[in-house]
């Protein structure tokens, strides 16, 4: 559980840095009038900038995403420490996947920034790239799931196993619900729509994807046995 | 309009603040009869109908709770209340009083109705996010409803559902009921989640101009809170959820240590039943402030305005909040103490766990600070909010007894546990939650309910609900396990326990039947309550202040209102009368920024 301690620690400093932006040390309830802002100490009122409320949920989204996955990192690490744990080999199908996942995410990344220009058909393209290569990484972990099978790695055999697929299973989960909100975004692009509008929506797409990637990275670590040291330091520190 | 007001909106402009008349132009409208009335995306409508499933399905777990108390009163009595249908009463009770009932009336309910009312916005920021979330919460109670059809009934795991009995063969409900109450979870955690985005993302980004985070009403610190707080431990539930549903559909062995069942061994080795525990707990303590902050705010506001003062130290009541919201994150081992842990882990959770009583306190003294010299008015609501502040003191009291690993070690298997959280989390939010719908009801209908009928409901509630946990305390130090089916002879136990059973099941039948009174009075002041204009109470919170009562979609008219002070204006010095509400100008004179 000390990987939930971290994970306090990280959304604790957020909530404090968004409490002290909104202006939650002024003493407004003193106050009187049309306090619009927050005051600053020269004097001068300022207004938090406002973010479009999408991206704040997006962002809180994230918050709760991320603390499922810690979860599961923690059970990972607690459960591993018992003589039974026998770690699947990885399909070495897993390279490829991911190398899909990062031409997805960057290709997001290239969209958004063809959004910022306006740039129609690229985007266009940009997104069906995006789309196509995020399919085959949810294809290519079937198959990695088919060969673990194939190779007489149930996840009822051993543990690892079953965490193997129950990791890949939420994940995958998580990109097809992105993928959900992608299409909506492509549907967007082909119709005369606010650019703002646009351009929010594949910046969102963008943000969703690279956490998907980084949460992929760290759990393919983790399946390859690369974190067996941070887990056992983990165990050290609360048992 | 003053100088003063006049130079704080030539700031706004300067800084490109919004203007404060917000056109409905991106207001969701319906146009079919089904989308207003069933699929409908308004918050305030989404409340209702998440309060009125909540309540109903709640109706259910007060049946399951007579179920218990007639089995504990009279062993033997009932052919048909066998050992197997008391553990699925035990099961079913808790668990649909604790997240069927409680978190879905609290967030679902007040939290949709008084969210955006309150901080003066048109609706939720997803209002369509907020209609699926009730859509999925009634689906959730529809599959858990489902497992009193299928083969086996309900599961008789208990609420906290520990492995490896859920899932073995022997415990009610291990074959079907066990599922469905795992996926029922896993869908009311899915659409928590939709609602609970909205009701943060709101708090943050849709408060009218004016409404800065110390000025809002600790109505909405205390959801907004609870809001958060879900959002970071439901994931617990539902990760524990998903992996037994492996350990029960796959056979995976995440929480299935290797075991014999029934003379063959089972196919499981090493699995860990602790973890599934530091799971569930993760979520299950947690949940208790999930319950108690949105009551903590309501009451806040209730006490304040019934006695007609301003809430005594608004700033540290907001802190305390944050504060055991942040504490209750990091107590769950107390829960664990007698599963054999290092005794560090036992010191550190004790730390924690009494260290909530500090925030905790300072919040009980407040409100009886905000109660000291004031024109304190004896209505229904207020009735009820002093009822929670009597009732969660001694809830509280109990709790540090508890907190205490060597003293919970010995009380942990007996009624003194059930006693203690019964009137911690059972009867103080309950009382909160009739209060508040006393208190807002003239609001969601137009008509007051009726208040000699519901002093009454107060007083057997109240009066009843002490008869039925205090004693329990008695039969707790006394050494009554919980739990058990029938007590047999138990060698230490006088023959007064079982007295004093038949005393207990007396009252808690009478209290569950008197709640019919409060449900006449809902129904019959539709029609017949008196009409309440539109703030009976003279409250100085937003959502008194609209244009019609109950208000129409959008909430506030053709303008927002502008805020220009907090929600405790009461009794102001100099004042036309003797509130202020939160949107009407500075008097001349007065002090502006």
């Amino acid at each position: 559980m000390s990987v939930m301690g971290l994970f306090f620690i990280f959304i604790a400093s957020v909530v404090v840095l968004w409490l002290a932006r909104e202006g939650v040390m002024s003493a407004n309830w003193l106050e009187e009038g049309e306090a619009v802002g927050v005051a600053k100490r020269s004097g001068r009122v300022e207004l938090p900038s406002p973010l479009p409320a999408a991206k704040v949920g997006l962002a809180v989204f994230l918050g709760v995403a991320l603390c499922v996955f810690s979860l599961l990192t923690a059970a990972y690490f607690m459960r591993m420490d018992t003589p039974d744990w026998q770690n699947p080999p990885l399909p070495r199908i897993l390279w490829l996947n991911t190398a899909f996942l990062v031409a997805s995410s960057v290709a997001l990344q290239w969209a958004s920034f063809a959004a910022a220009h306006d740039d129609a058909t690229r985007l266009r393209v940009l997104l069906k790239i995006a789309a196509a290569t995020s399919g085959c990484f949810l294809l290519g972990q079937l198959w990695a799931w088919r060969d673990l099978i194939a190779e007489g790695y149930y996840a009822a055999s051993n543990a690892a196993n079953a965490f193997f697929y129950l990791l890949t299973a939420v994940h995958g989960l998580h990109l097809l619900g992105g993928l959900v909100a992608l299409a909506r975004t492509i549907d967007k692009a082909w119709r005369p729509v606010e650019r703002a509008a646009l351009q929010t929506s594949v910046e969102l797409c963008a943000i969703y994807w690279h956490f998907l990637l980084v949460v992929w990275l760290a759990m393919f670590a983790m399946l390859a046995g690369e974190m067996n040291g941070f887990g056992a330091l983990c165990r050290r520190v609360l048992s | 309009m003053t100088d003063a007001t006049m130079g704080d909106a030539t700031v706004a402009e300067e800084h490109g603040v919004p203007p404060a008349e917000v056109p409905e132009l991106d207001l969701y409208h319906a146009h079919t009869w089904l989308g207003k009335y069933v699929f409908s995306q308004d918050a305030k409508y989404i409340a209702i109908q998440y309060a009125g499933t909540a309540i109903a399905v709640g109706l259910l777990g007060l049946v399951m709770s007579w179920v218990i108390r007639l089995q504990l009163a009279f062993p033997g009595a009932f052919s048909w209340l066998d050992a197997n249908f008391y553990y699925q009463a035990v099961t079913m009770h808790g668990m649909i009083m604790v997240v069927y009932l409680l978190t879905a009336v609290l967030l679902g309910g007040f939290g949709n109705y008084l969210i955006p009312l309150m901080v003066g916005a048109r609706d939720m920021v997803f209002p369509f996010v907020n209609m699926l979330s009730y859509w999925v919460f009634l689906l959730a109670v529809l599959v858990l409803l489902a497992s009193y059809f299928v083969p086996g009934g309900p599961t008789g795991a208990g609420w906290t559902l520990y492995p490896p009995q859920a899932i073995m063969t022997g415990t009610p409900g291990h074959d079907g009921g066990i599922i469905l109450m795992l996926i029922s979870l896993g869908l009311f955690i899915v659409g928590f989640t939709m609602g609970g985005l909205n009701y943060v993302v709101t708090v943050l980004q849709a408060r009218t101009r004016g409404m800065t985070l110390m000025r809002m009403p600790l109505t909405v610190w205390g959801i907004f809170a609870a809001a958060v707080l879900a959002l970071l431990a439901f994931p617990g539930l539902l990760v524990a959820a998903i992996m037994m549903l492996f350990d029960r559909l796959l056979g995976t062995s995440f929480f299935m240590p290797a075991l014999v069942e029934f003379g063959e061994q089972r196919n499981t080795v090493g699995g860990s039943p602790i973890l599934f525990q530091h799971l569930f707990w993760f979520f299950g303590h947690p949940e208790v402030y999930i319950v108690a902050l949105p009551a903590f705010g309501i009451v806040s506001d209730i006490i304040a305005t019934h006695a007609r003062k301003n809430i005594f130290g608004y700033r540290m009541m907001v802190w305390a909040i944050i504060a055991i919201g942040v504490l209750s994150l990091i107590v769950w081992g107390h829960h664990m103490y007698v599963s054999g842990m290092n005794p560090w882990f036992g010191f550190f959770f004790a730390v924690t766990t009494l260290a909530i009583a500090v925030p905790t306190a300072l919040k009980v003294y407040n409100w009886v600070l905000t109660l000291w010299r004031a024109d304190i008015h004896f209505t229904t609501p207020m009735l009820f909010a002093l009822g929670f502040l009597v009732t969660f003191v001694n809830g509280g009291l109990t709790g540090l007894y508890l907190g205490n690993v060597i003293v919970d070690v010995p009380l942990s298997g007996t009624m003194f546990v059930v006693a203690h959280f019964h009137m911690v989390m059972g009867v103080a939010p309950i009382l909160v939650i009739l209060g508040a719908i006393y208190h807002w009801y003239p609001k969601m209908t137009g008509r007051m309910m009726d208040e000699r009928l519901g002093k009454i409901h107060f007083w057997v509630t109240f009066l009843g609900a002490y008869a039925v946990f205090f004693p329990m305390h008695y039969l707790g130090v006394q050494g009554v396990p919980r739990r058990f089916y029938e007590l047999g002879d138990l060698s230490w136990l006088p023959p007064s326990a079982a007295a004093l059973n038949v005393f207990i099941t007396v009252a808690a039948l009478t209290v569950g039947a008197a709640q019919a009174i409060f449900f006449f009075n809902v129904f019959w002041s539709l029609r017949h309550g008196k009409p309440s204009g539109p703030n009976p109470w003279r409250s100085t919170t937003l959502e008194w202040q609209t244009a019609e009562t109950p208000p129409g979609h959008g909430n506030f008219g053709p303008k927002l209102p502008i805020v220009y002070r907090w929600a405790y204006a009461y009794s102001v010095p100099g004042a036309p009368e003797d509130f202020l509400p939160q949107n009407a100008p500075p008097l001349k004179g007065e002090h502006a920024t």
